[in-house]
């Protein structure tokens, strides 16, 4: 073992990894953030709780009907994407002529709707959800120990944001989802179904938060509060990076996760408030965001 | 473009007398009010009331949605119960330094958040709420879960004995038209009219000649010690100050009085205060459900009557509220 410093190696290490966790979580809710607010122009305040509601249902499967992980990985994002499609259907369609601010009101009620009805029905305290056996122990690396449950949450969480950037930047259907946030009128005018795209783009931003959530599950215990504050954080991340960009989305993600996690080693009265002290500083510097186009 | 109020109210008939008797019937109700209702209630709703006007000033006529107002509400319930617990300070200092302690930070908070518009602004300033969340949860002073409890209500000016409670609920009620008529008048004044202007469209107000920044530093200021004066009457009157006040729930809320009276209304945040006070009230034995019940109210506001209750009112008799 060795310092730098002062930090002994593994503690520096082990907050690093911790923060690069916190930073795919970071990633996946901001990119799904951006990809809404993109099509639809709502920013999704119940992002928070869709998050949740993907790890319960990773916690319902595995408790009432015996489904393991990955199949939960699979499941829970298109449970609860296809309710994001219902929530979508019954009452974000109505919005789109009103100003921008509704949406975000909307939401937000959606948001307490639901995770207040979870807390009424499974408390405040956390439920325990188990680790695949497959991901179980580690790997010694010599300088730290490696889990390797959260090597794979890194390892996933990249793969899954490279591949909507992929989709979105560099197939045809991106090319219609891009052009129909420029112009949807147009879009339409060339034969292309809009309001099915806005629907679909909206059920699979909130599939990324369930992802997510499933991913969370297994290292933070399964609660109903866990997407409220995590939410807050998210859109500071958003600020920071601007919703132009999807890689933006991703980089920034990955990068703040990394300094929080870097705080809390150095300075870790700070690791709660330093994403918002950035926020503040990138205001003042570059008030449209790291990545953003326009204010 | 950025349009917050969804309906300019249509034609206005005998403009300003609608106002006046509205004013003067809800000052009757509130004077009439303690002999039928429990007067610590109708103290807090009071204060709500006041917050949410507050909050109302910067979305009803600047088209700018903070939700981070807990911050300036939290803060100076704090800074008044510490100052009058600790220090020793009378009410209306305390009160005082509450206020200058909100002022102080919506300036900081306000000079960082209008760097970005619409939806940005919002999320700007509940990060910077939640920041500020943070600190109170850390700081010693604020007394973390416990909050500050048993803060004396001492005697204002030396004079009013506030632990008697009719003398509270007036100088609670002063408090409350005070504020609502400082409100009443800036909305009014030149000033409100190119806060307005900036609401309807800002790029043009710029092309006019109006540095609009400043303009929403100051309607910003002015809601933020508006609600900072809400907050620390709130602290003398329970007498108490807790993170409930700094958490985003509470931001929340507040939208949610000013939604469901109407926004941009004068006295549609005075009613949405009390039903959403006393829906909590009377919801109390229920418990969590609260929380649902409020999101489902939000979710009714925004999808069928945007125009809040005192909005439908006015839109109904066409008349100005």
């Amino acid at each position: 073992m060795f310092e730098i410093f002062g930090v002994p190696s593994q503690a520096l290490f082990g907050q690093l990894l911790l923060g690069l966790i916190n930073g795919s979580f970071y990633a996946l809710l901001s990119l799904g953030l951006a990809v809404i607010f993109g099509m639809l122009n709502i920013i999704n305040f119940t992002h928070g709780a869709q998050y949740m509601m993907g790890a319960f249902v990773a916690f319902f499967l595995l408790q009432y009907a015996g489904l393991n992980y990955w199949v939960a990985l699979i499941v829970a994002p298109v449970v609860v994407g296809a309710t994001g499609v219902l929530i979508e259907r019954l009452f974000l369609r109505w919005l789109y002529k009103l100003d921008h601010l509704y949406g975000l009101l909307l939401t937000f009620g959606i948001a307490l709707v639901i995770e207040g009805l979870f807390r009424n029905q499974f408390g405040s305290s956390g439920l325990p959800y188990q680790m695949p056996d497959l991901l179980r122990g580690g790997q010694n690396l010599g300088f730290m120990f490696l889990p390797n449950y959260r090597a794979w949450v890194i390892v996933a969480s990249l793969l899954v944001c490279l591949g909507t950037w992929f989709v979105i930047e560099r197939t045809r259907l991106g090319a219609y989802l891009r052009a129909a946030t420029e112009n949807p009128t147009l879009v339409r005018a060339f034969g292309i179904n809009v309001p099915l795209m806005i629907t679909l783009t909206y059920g699979f931003g909130v599939a990324l938060a369930a992802f997510a959530g499933v991913m969370a599950a297994p290292i933070y215990n399964v609660s109903p509060q866990m997407g409220s504050s995590l939410i807050i954080i998210v859109f500071a991340v958003v600020v920071i990076g601007g919703m132009g960009s999807i890689m933006g989305a991703i980089v920034t993600g990955f990068g703040l996760g990394v300094i929080e996690g870097l705080t809390k080693v150095f300075f870790p009265e700070a690791s709660n408030t330093v994403i918002f002290v950035i926020m503040a500083l990138v205001l003042l510097v570059r008030p449209a965001g790291l990545f953003g186009r326009g204010v | 473009m950025e349009r917050v109020d969804p309906v300019a109210i249509a034609p206005v008939k005998n403009e300003g007398r609608a106002e006046t008797i509205a004013f003067i019937v809800m000052v009757a109700a509130l004077i009439a009010a303690p002999f039928f209702v429990y007067p610590l209630f109708l103290m807090k709703a009071l204060c709500f009331a006041l917050f949410a006007c507050a909050f109302n000033l910067l979305i009803g006529y600047g088209g700018l949605l903070s939700f981070g107002h807990a911050l300036y509400f939290g803060w100076a319930s704090y800074l008044t119960a510490h100052s009058a617990k600790v220090w020793g300070f009378p009410p209306e200092l305390a009160i005082l330094t509450g206020v200058a302690t909100a002022a102080v930070l919506g300036l900081a908070a306000g000079a960082l958040a209008i760097r970005r518009q619409g939806i940005y602004f919002a999320m700007i300033t509940l990060a910077l709420a939640q920041m500020m969340f943070f600190f109170a949860l850390q700081a010693k002073f604020t007394g973390g879960e416990d909050g500050i409890q048993g803060v004396p209500r001492g005697t204002l000016f030396g004079l009013i004995d506030l632990n008697n409670q009719t003398n509270m609920y007036i100088v609670t009620l002063v408090i409350f038209l005070a504020g609502f008529l400082l409100i009443y008048r800036v909305i009014n004044s030149p000033f409100g009219e190119v806060l307005k202007a900036i609401r309807e469209n800002e790029p043009r107000t710029i092309s006019l000649g109006y540095k609009t920044d400043r303009y929403k530093l100051v309607a910003f200021v002015l809601s933020a010690t508006l609600a900072g004066l809400a907050g620390g009457t709130k602290a003398i009157v329970l007498q108490i100050a807790s993170l409930t006040d700094v958490d985003w729930p509470m931001s929340g809320e507040v939208v949610l009085m000013a939604l469901v009276g109407g926004l941009g209304t004068v006295f549609g945040p005075v009613a949405g205060a009390f039903v959403i006070i006393a829906m909590q009230n009377y919801l109390a034995q229920v418990g969590q459900w609260v929380t649902v019940i409020q999101g489902l109210v939000f979710v009714a506001c925004v999808l069928l009557f945007r125009r809040g209750i005192v909005g439908e009112i006015a839109n109904l008799l066409k008349i100005k509220l």
